[in-house]
């Protein structure tokens, strides 16, 4: 019973994680049709935002590194990506990767190649006493930081005017434009808003791995991605239900296949991503966002 | 009646192309060790980039899977040509047959190639049926995949660790032989009837297939050929490094021969050779300057990671203000001499008045 419960919370934390990624990519997709492979280094720039404040007290890091992910997101935004905004998705693509490249190797200009110890919030790894289970820290902080994240984010997308601006513009960029949606300021808003589910996932995750490094964004962005495209391409639903299921999906092969093909959990997911392609291309949850139009 | 300089005007571009890597490689043969070497690599490259134009270009669907293709033909070619002796102890669980061959490097290369061709043709079976950027995401899944792989398979690529011990073939004129291949093949490739079908799916893909195109055949046709090539530049790669890693293969290369594909210009093929040209030589000069550089009056610190920074900025540079690329996504025009003589000919097909060729031919 509590192996089940177990996994039940590996699960759930694992695919939160993958989740929140899945929704900053899934999110800039919906509204502009760009795969965002930088979102990774936003992840990166985090981690290291905590690690160049870590002598300032706790909550001023917290509030200067969102910040700072949220202003290096509309950074990115303003400067290559707008004016790519009529290019074909698979520019768009290659842009991300350029734009990827060039922050990961920024970074290793600035601070160099080697990974450095994460040293922010070094509580998380401490375990606590719950019901006489022993529970790492980090669990329980991830899981309340996965739900309150959620939630607020389904607040901001379903309550108030921009949200809702968001979604139609994800929806139909067209129609929104013509009933007075002004682009510039809802794609800036859907960036900051990666930008601030970047800055959670680098704080889980550079936790977890325990230091941060340069191309530390690519594994998060990958796996992201592939959750983004089992739920559906541009449906945020479905970004957050394709998060946790390749989470289940990853727990649930490091249980089940034998000790010698656990290296391999990374093909079977890439094959599963092959798969969905060619099978129901439109993911989990389906959007018009994929059709191709003639 | 034109055949001759019709013939002239056709071979122009691989013709032009071939020259221009032959003035480089007979420059940097009276270089260096080390300069042959940097040339030596930038024509691997090449072979790698104009064997994913031969797919990307003439298909217009973005692959970001080629340099799985060039992982798999690195293995190919580290399982036939090392010495029985060494495999025995870097992969003692290799199949028999594979344990005890040692074929000559250059056979290997062209195995590699082949591999990755067949490879390609069952991977491409169902996925050249997507298009657009489904095709571009499954392509990079099987990037992914054959990454996974090829990094984890203990018992036949030795997993994380390195394979060595491959044999020293890849010199300047092999790979520079190998790169005027697969330009030439590249040219025969997109100006015949295969290639000119795939090329009308890339302009309208709707359009082709209601003029009977068979898209998929078409594209699957150039995914082959063109994975043979890139198997080939895994070989060739293997070969000059005498050393096999899995984790060459993935994101790096792949980003970098995207970035010379796309800064040459996506579509033509002067565009591939233009782009890994433009960009092995800014690469070269940059990694002077991140070495650290002191100009007499002033002392640059080494910057590790610039070259890179600057190549993502180029690349960044182009799609947005240049987004067909620095040849726009056209071939080499042929010289002036050629066009007038043939604007001439068309004109007056016996000439009145020969002097008037000299004038607008041999002077120029």
């Amino acid at each position: 019973m509590s192996e089940a419960l177990q996994y039940l919370l590996d699960a759930i934390n694992v695919g939160g994680l993958y989740a929140l990624m899945a929704l900053g990519i899934g999110l800039i997709f919906g509204i502009m049709r760009l795969i965002n492979f930088a979102h990774g280094e936003l992840v990166m720039a985090g981690a290291y935002a905590m690690w160049l404040l870590i002598d300032l007290p706790g909550p001023l890091v917290i509030i200067f590194a969102i910040a700072a992910v949220m202003l290096l997101a509309l950074a990115v935004e303003r400067a290559a990506f707008r004016p790519l905004r009529e290019a074909t998705p698979a520019t768009l693509l290659v842009a991300s990767f350029a734009v990827s490249y060039f922050l990961q190797n920024l970074t290793v200009m600035l601070f160099g190649a080697r990974p450095k110890p994460f040293a922010f919030a070094a509580q998380l790894a401490d375990n606590l006493l719950i019901g006489g289970f022993r529970v790492p820290a980090l669990q329980i902080v991830s899981l309340v930081l996965i739900i309150a994240a959620l939630l607020i984010l389904i607040l901001l997308l379903k309550r108030t005017a921009i949200g809702v601006q968001l979604r139609a513009a994800a929806q139909d960029p067209t129609a929104a434009r013509l009933s007075g949606v002004r682009v510039n300021r809802v794609i800036g808003f859907a960036f900051a808003v990666s930008g601030a589910l970047a800055w959670i996932v680098s704080l889980i995750y550079a936790a977890q791995i325990g230091q941060l490094s340069p191309n530390m964004g690519v594994r998060p962005v990958v796996i992201g991605f592939v959750a983004t495209i089992l739920g559906g391409l541009g449906s945020l639903s479905g970004a957050a239900l394709g998060g946790f299921v390749v989470g289940a999906i990853a727990v649930g092969l490091e249980a089940v296949l034998a000790s010698d093909l656990r290296p391999f959990k990374e093909a079977f997911l890439f094959g599963l991503v092959l798969f969905v392609l060619l099978l129901r291309p439109q993911g989990i949850v389906a959007t018009a966002a994929l059709r191709e139009r003639v | 009646m034109r055949p001759l300089l019709g013939y002239g005007e056709r071979l122009w571009t691989p013709l032009a192309l071939c020259l221009l890597l032959a003035a480089i490689v007979a420059a940097a043969s009276f270089g260096s060790a080390g300069t042959q070497r940097i040339v030596t690599d930038a024509l691997i490259k090449l072979v790698v980039v104009v064997g994913t134009y031969i797919f990307v270009g003439n298909s217009g669907v973005l692959s970001f899977g080629h340099i799985g293709f060039m992982g798999i033909g690195a293995y190919v070619a580290a399982w036939l040509t090392i010495p029985p002796e060494t495999k025995s102890f870097l992969l003692p669980k290799l199949p028999g047959l594979l344990a005890a061959t040692e074929w000559p490097a250059s056979l290997a290369a062209v195995a590699a190639g082949a591999a990755a061709a067949l490879f390609a043709f069952i991977v491409g079976l169902p996925l050249m049926r997507l298009s657009g950027i489904s095709a571009s995401i499954g392509t990079f899944a099987v990037l992914a995949v054959v990454n996974a792989v090829l990094s984890n398979w203990t018992s036949m690529t030795g997993g994380q660790g390195s394979l060595y011990g491959l044999p020293s073939y890849t010199n300047l004129p092999v790979a520079t032989a190998w790169a005027m291949l697969a330009i030439v093949i590249a040219w025969i490739y997109q100006r015949t009837a295969y290639g000119f079908r795939l090329r009308s799916t890339r302009e309208d893909e709707t359009a082709a297939k209601a003029a009977g195109v068979d898209v998929h055949r078409e594209r699957l046709i150039a995914f082959v050929l063109s994975a043979f090539f890139v198997g080939v530049s895994g070989a060739l790669y293997a070969h000059f490094l005498g050393v096999v890693i899995a984790k060459e293969f993935y994101l790096k290369l792949t980003f970098m021969s995207i970035a010379m594909l796309v800064i040459g210009g996506l579509t033509s093929l002067s565009g591939a050779v233009l782009g890994v040209v433009v960009v092995s030589s800014l690469g070269e000069l940059l990694r002077e300057v991140e070495r650290g550089a002191n100009l007499g009056f002033l002392t640059i610190p080494a910057r590790p990671g610039l070259q890179e920074v600057v190549l993502a900025a180029a690349l960044l540079l182009i799609l947005i203000f240049r987004p067909r690329g620095l040849t726009a996504g056209r071939e080499l025009p042929p010289p002036r001499r050629w066009m007038a003589r043939r604007l001439y000919r068309h004109r007056d097909p016996v000439p009145a008045h020969p002097s008037k060729a000299d004038i607008h031919g041999s002077s120029a």
